[in-house]
């Protein structure tokens, strides 16, 4: 036991005593999420819009007044014709343009259903969706107004709903894939590096042919990155809830539980990667193209995975960071308990238990 | 304007911060001459070898090396020169003739004279037989001979050889002295460094550096009546332990 | 059957036809020899001659292809975890962490290997006493000289039975090479076993017994002294005044059987015995050259070469 101590003080000693690795361990996920805080954000502000007000009665005018009084929308101009719709696109001043129909108060307050046409510029289409969905939403709020009011029997014929994330706010998304890249960045990435630097140093051989057995090799190694990746989403979380305002409404215990599991996952996965690499080199290439780029592609953090092709929503299955961003979106949104989420974490659970029997079997206790 | 000496040292030093790596040395190496450059590890010979051949600025002191300073011209200094470090400095995943294709290449060799030049260097180095062989797959000593082959392939008035014959066995070794001497012979200057003691016996004349500093300087004999002891690494040992 | 328990018994390293293939590349072909307790015993040869392997294979570190071996006894392939605790070992490069400091880098192995610096620091002391001032200092930052001692004392912290050094020497300079043997003579003393690999000729005749080892092949096993004795081929040194023409004319005299450099003169064996005399009026009257000529005892490296030489024929 007093083995496993001094091996677990070498290797922080190795991970102090390297200041600029440091620096960019804990310095990494406080510019990531203000990176995507505030300049990957969603958020689309100032839209120039241009409104073809068929009808030109109240319950139109009100409206536009009040999409237009929001921070997403500038009005570009009224126009007159639908022709006209077309040159503004193409002379790239609008994003948007909203086609209300004629006599829109009238058929509302027959309870006909008037239409709104919400024609985007889908060269864009992230935008286009993120913009004709604010629309929606004013409109949704507009109805419920309007029903309570003047206990008006029609409605508007819009449908789109946004549950728990009413503002489309960026925040919910990068957060936790923030948390995901981050800790599967140092948890797998740093491990496989650590263990490769001493294959590759000869220290390894050294290690291997003292009575020091390879499962305490393994765990010392990871222990203090565990440590390490544990205060990284502690950081990351609170930039997120007093920064972005991003609610836990959760189980702390819960959400910290799958974190850890989350980060027993990465390791096991470094682990792995080092038993079949013999460079530092070789570790960075393989975590990073192995790794990484599938984690930021298929765990659902930037690209929503229903719109993926089967195939690749098949490949996504097998991507650790996948099960734990719907857990962590789940507990920090929703506020879900476990037994909503049982079904993930046991999933993360299996991954976890088979990669690391399947590293600590690979793990050679000889050269070669 | 023509120097007299093939490399020309005054008063050479090397700082790094407050530590004095090289320390105010000062030698000529005439033409011909297989000159020993010798010192324990961390003496200052790497430091030294850098500065002679255009990689190192030095901190102040001159150093004129086949003419050109190498201050002020390290790029005709390189065209001078040829270097071989131990590690060697071929590529292990090109041909045996594709390495010498790509050095000559380097040094503007004429593209109508390297196809001759490359068959030449082969088969002086009867090297017939690997030709088409990955540089990677030779044999240590195969390797060893080949790169001295390619660092002179541009005919240099001086090469500069570091540790050229660590870990090769003693008839390769010797060997591959009998190609510094063929050099020579033929007006090549030889800056080497070594840990083989015996083999600074080889040498026309030998430096022994020691913190820096050169403390002796002179032929082999003489080195060895002066200090009174039948080996150059008897002389080394006394001299480096002080 | 008594006669091989005694031998077995006295014994301490037992290699018993061991051969060890990478792929087609054939590393170490048939070893067999034994290494006797507290002998300092030498593995001379060239790079890739096997000697890292063969040291790989005897500290637990690589499975051989064919063939066994033991360590006091016990199996380096079935009994490797026994073997750990009793095995020091010195790689070749220098292998300790370098961001930490010397007496860090001393209490790791010491620890690991479930002792302290305090219990064992006797053993060290003579080695260690000299890098004790740098205690503080990162491993990184020390001279080639001290990493080595740094090295050796924590291969050494834990009391190991055997002591494997691997080319200790190979790019250290003359001095710190004079000093490391100097510390493996004392080492011997405390009846410690030390098989020690070098490509340095001129080490073998510090060993007790040496092994010539080249392409995969034992070549040769005694003591230096004996392999010394048994050169049986006329040897002289012959000096003169131009070294490369006269190293080039002797080749050509026909009754040269080789000619090499060798420090200040050359080695000249042949077919037959001369009188030096007579031998170096000869050499004049083909040479043209003023020369020296006397007979001389071979070295270790002159042995080397005619048995490399005898092999490749």
């Amino acid at each position: 036991m007093k083995a496993f101590g001094a091996f677990i003080r070498k290797e922080y000693y190795h991970i102090i005593r390297d200041p600029r690795s440091l620096l960019i361990l804990i310095g990494m996920p406080i510019v990531q999420v203000i990176l995507f805080g505030f300049a990957i954000t969603n958020e689309i502000v100032d839209a120039k819009i241009s409104i073809l007000d068929k009808s030109k009665d109240a319950v139109t005018q009100e409206i536009s007044n009040k999409i237009l009084s929001t921070k997403y929308f500038l009005l570009s101009e009224y126009l007159e014709d639908s022709k006209q719709i077309a040159q503004s696109f193409k002379k790239g001043e609008i994003k948007l343009a909203l086609v209300f129909e004629d006599g829109f108060a009238e058929k509302l307050h027959k309870n006909e259903n008037p239409s709104i046409q919400i024609i985007t510029d889908a060269t864009d289409p992230n935008t286009a969706a993120t913009l004709s969905n604010y629309i929606s939403r004013i409109l949704v709020d507009y109805q419920g107004q309007i029903a309570l009011n003047s206990f008006t029997p029609g409605g508007i014929k819009v449908v789109t709903r946004m549950e728990y994330n009413p503002q489309l706010k960026g925040v919910y998304l990068f957060v936790p894939g923030t948390i995901v890249i981050i800790l599967m960045l140092i948890s797998a990435m740093m491990t496989s590096i650590s263990i490769a630097r001493e294959k590759e140093k000869g220290t390894m051989e050294i290690l291997l042919v003292s009575p020091l057995k390879p499962f305490m090799i393994i765990v010392g190694k990871v222990i203090p990155y565990i440590f390490l990746s544990l205060t990284n989403a502690i950081t990351i979380l609170l930039l997120g809830v007093f920064v972005f305002g991003l609610p836990i409404r959760g189980n702390y215990f819960l959400l910290f539980f799958e974190i850890t599991l989350f980060i027993i996952t990465s390791l096991s996965l470094g682990i792995f990667i080092s038993t079949k690499v013999k460079t530092q080199q070789e570790a960075l290439l393989i975590s990073l193209m192995g790794l990484m780029l599938p984690t930021i592609i298929l765990s659902g953090f930037i690209y929503p995975l229903e719109s993926m092709p089967k195939l690749l929503q098949y490949a996504s299955d097998v991507i650790p960071a996948k099960w734990f961003l719907i857990m962590i979106r789940n507990i920090m949104i929703k506020g879900v308990d476990i037994r909503y989420i049982l079904n993930e974490t046991l999933i993360l659970l299996g991954m976890t238990v088979l990669l690391m029997m399947l590293s600590i079997k690979s793990f050679k206790i000889r050269l070669e | 304007m023509k120097h007299k000496y093939i490399v020309q040292v005054s008063k050479l030093t090397k700082k790094f911060g407050s530590f004095t790596a090289v320390d105010k040395i000062s030698f000529n190496v005439s033409k011909g001459e297989i000159f020993g450059f010798l010192g324990a590890n961390g003496a200052g010979k790497t430091t030294a070898i850098k500065m002679l051949i255009g990689l190192s600025k030095p901190t102040s002191g001159d150093a004129i090396v086949a003419g050109f300073d190498v201050v002020k011209e390290p790029e005709k200094v390189k065209y001078k020169i040829g270097y071989m470090s131990q590690k060697f400095s071929l590529y292990d995943d090109l041909k045996v003739f594709e390495n010498i294709r790509m050095y000559a290449g380097i040094y503007g060799i004429p593209k109508k004279e390297i196809n001759s030049k490359i068959d030449n260097l082969i088969q002086e180095l009867g090297m017939e037989a690997m030709r088409n062989n990955l540089v990677g797959d030779l044999p240590l000593g195969w390797k060893q001979k080949l790169a001295f082959a390619v660092a002179m392939v541009h005919n240099p008035t001086v090469v500069f050889l570091d540790e050229p014959t660590s870990g090769v066995d003693p008839i390769t070794r010797r060997q591959f002295w009998e190609m510094i001497y063929k050099a020579s012979e033929k007006g090549t200057t030889i800056f080497i460094t070594t840990h083989y003691l015996d083999e600074a016996e080889y040498c026309t004349r030998a430096s022994i550096m020691v913190d820096g500093v050169i403390k002796a300087l002179d032929t082999p004999k003489n080195l060895k009546e002066n200090f009174g002891v039948k080996s150059m690494k008897e002389v080394f040992v006394k001299l480096a332990r002080g | 059957m008594l006669n091989e328990n005694q031998l077995m018994n006295k014994a301490f390293v037992n290699i018993n036809k061991v051969s060890k293939s990478y792929g087609e590349v054939q590393a170490l072909n048939d070893i067999n020899f034994s290494v006797d307790e507290s002998e300092l015993f030498g593995l001379i040869g060239p790079d890739g001659a096997g000697k890292t392997t063969l040291i790989r294979i005897l500290i637990t570190m690589l499975l051989p292809s064919s063939g066994s071996a033991s360590i006091n006894g016990m199996d380096v392939v079935k009994d490797f975890k026994k073997l750990r605790h009793l095995i020091g070992y010195m790689p070749g490069t220098f292998s300790l962490y370098e961001d930490l400091t010397v007496a860090e880098n001393l209490n790791f192995f010491a620890t690991i290997f479930n002792t302290t610096v305090k219990n064992n620091y006797h053993l060290i002391k003579d080695i260690y006493q000299q890098i004790e001032p740098f205690k503080d200092r990162r491993a990184g930052n020390l001279s080639g000289g001290m990493k080595q001692k740094l090295a050796l004392s924590c291969a050494l912290i834990h009391k190991p039975e055997i002591l494997f050094l691997d080319e200790p020497t190979t790019g250290i300079d003359a001095v710190s090479r004079v000093e490391l043997w100097d510390m493996l003579k004392e080492l011997k003393k405390q009846n410690l076993t030390i098989i020690v690999s070098t490509p340095y000729m001129d080490e073998a005749q510090l060993c007790d017994r040496v092994a010539f080892m080249q392409k995969g092949e034992v070549m040769e096993i005694n003591t230096p002294q004996q392999i010394v004795e048994d050169f049986d081929t006329p040897l002289y040194a012959v000096k003169g005044n131009n070294f490369y023409n006269l190293l080039l004319d002797l080749r050509k005299m026909e009754l040269t059987k080789t000619a090499f450099p060798f420090g200040d003169s050359i080695h000249l064996t042949t077919f037959e015995k001369y009188d030096s005399a007579i031998l170096n009026d000869l050499i004049m009257k083909f040479t043209g050259q003023r020369t020296h000529t006397e007979r001389i005892n071979a070295n270790i490296e002159d042995c080397f070469m005619e048995k490399m030489l005898r092999n490749e024929a």
